[in-house]
């Protein structure tokens, strides 16, 4: 038997990359590392 | 007596790659001499795990601690015509989905490496009941995107629901070794942190006696990847002709997934322990977009015997 194939999942690879890229594209990459260098205090459990 | 019946090479893989992940996402060792947390380009990178990026080691950004702090920021920044949705973090999420589904919480999640480690302690065996594994679900939208994004304060910011009430790992990662590095944040202890660390506590006590609970019952970052398990280009496949029902893989598997049922289950973190270690009768195999990479091992209690 032929092994069955479905393009869903090279449909959605397409779809989140292209967020991923539009995401970098809008500058949140510096948005993350803004957030992330700082101590964060919920995570923590003190803010 | 449970026999091995395969070899160990992917398992012992595995344990190398988790190692490598954990020390790759916590290779800041600066830190005791710093007394602080990096601060270099890298934290803009997002690992795959749960890691928590106030850890003074973490080298990478939690995903599930970006993607709150989106939606918790989402309302003043648009109004500041900055238009950031989380894509980024959505789209790194989505992709890995995509590709392997929820294999990173098996490979190279730390936390989930961790619950693994402690699985070891001897202890009796308690199995988590099926409905306690939908709450991961309620935690995802709950605590990651609508409590973030609806309960503002008057400047429209939310706050980061999961890290704050919740997330062991932050408490274990964070809390307790910035409490010891920094002295002075002692005085800022409440009953919030008081209240994590007994949510670490209660998870770590379960972790002795059940196999990864925080995977199966609250981990919103396990609950994200579960979405494509079906649906992604890495599937695990059962073939119920060989399949005689004997529970090896249930028995042997860290997430409690009784693959015969369902072999692309929502709690399957393709670890592959039940391809490699428990299926003796080849019923057991994996598929790259549709297509068999490696045949289902012909494996019989004969063959497999132990050599004299």
């Amino acid at each position: 038997m032929a092994p069955k194939k479905s393009t869903l999942p090279f449909v959605l690879i397409v779809l989140f990359a292209l967020f991923l890229a539009i995401g970098i594209n809008l500058g949140e990459v510096s948005s993350v590392l803004e957030k992330a260098i700082r101590v964060c205090l919920s995570c923590m459990g003190i803010g | 007596m449970p026999q091995l019946y395969g070899n160990r090479v992917m398992l012992i893989l595995r344990r190398w790659i988790q190692i490598l992940a954990t020390v790759l996402s916590n290779a800041y060792w600066k830190f005791p001499f710093t007394r602080g947390i990096y601060q270099g380009n890298l934290k803009a990178v997002c690992v795959p795990g749960l890691n928590c990026y106030s850890c003074p080691a973490a080298t990478g950004s939690c995903p599930l601690g970006a993607l709150q702090n989106f939606m918790a920021t989402l309302r003043p920044r648009f109004g500041a015509g900055h238009t950031h949705f989380g894509l980024y973090v959505i789209g790194m999420l989505g992709l890995i989905g995509s590709l392997v589904g929820r294999m990173p919480c098996a490979w190279l999640c730390p936390f989930g490496f961790l619950q693994e480690l402690i699985h070891k302690i001897p202890s009796p065996e308690f199995e988590i009941p099926k409905p306690l594994t939908y709450i991961k679900y309620i935690l995802l939208g709950l605590f990651i995107f609508i409590l973030p994004l609806l309960a503002v304060d008057e400047f429209g910011y939310g706050i980061t629901w999961f890290c704050k009430h919740i997330c062991p790992a932050g408490t274990l990662e964070a809390g307790i070794p910035l409490m010891l590095l920094k002295p002075e944040l002692r005085e800022l202890i409440g009953i919030l942190f008081h209240s994590k660390l007994l949510i670490l506590a209660l998870f770590l006590a379960w972790m002795v006696v059940s196999r990864r609970p925080f995977c199966r019952v609250a981990c919103p970052l396990g609950a994200i990847y579960s979405l494509f398990n079906k649906v992604s280009v890495f599937r695990m496949t059962h073939d119920p002709d060989k399949c005689t029902l004997c529970e090896a893989c249930y028995r042997d598997c860290p997430m409690g997934v009784k693959f015969y049922e369902d072999a692309n289950h929502y709690d399957c973190i393709r670890c592959l322990k039940c391809y490699q270690e428990s299926c003796r009768f080849g019923a057991i195999s994996y598929e790259v977009a549709g297509i068999p990479l490696l045949k289902a091992l012909e494996r019989t209690a004969e063959t497999d015997a132990p050599m004299e």
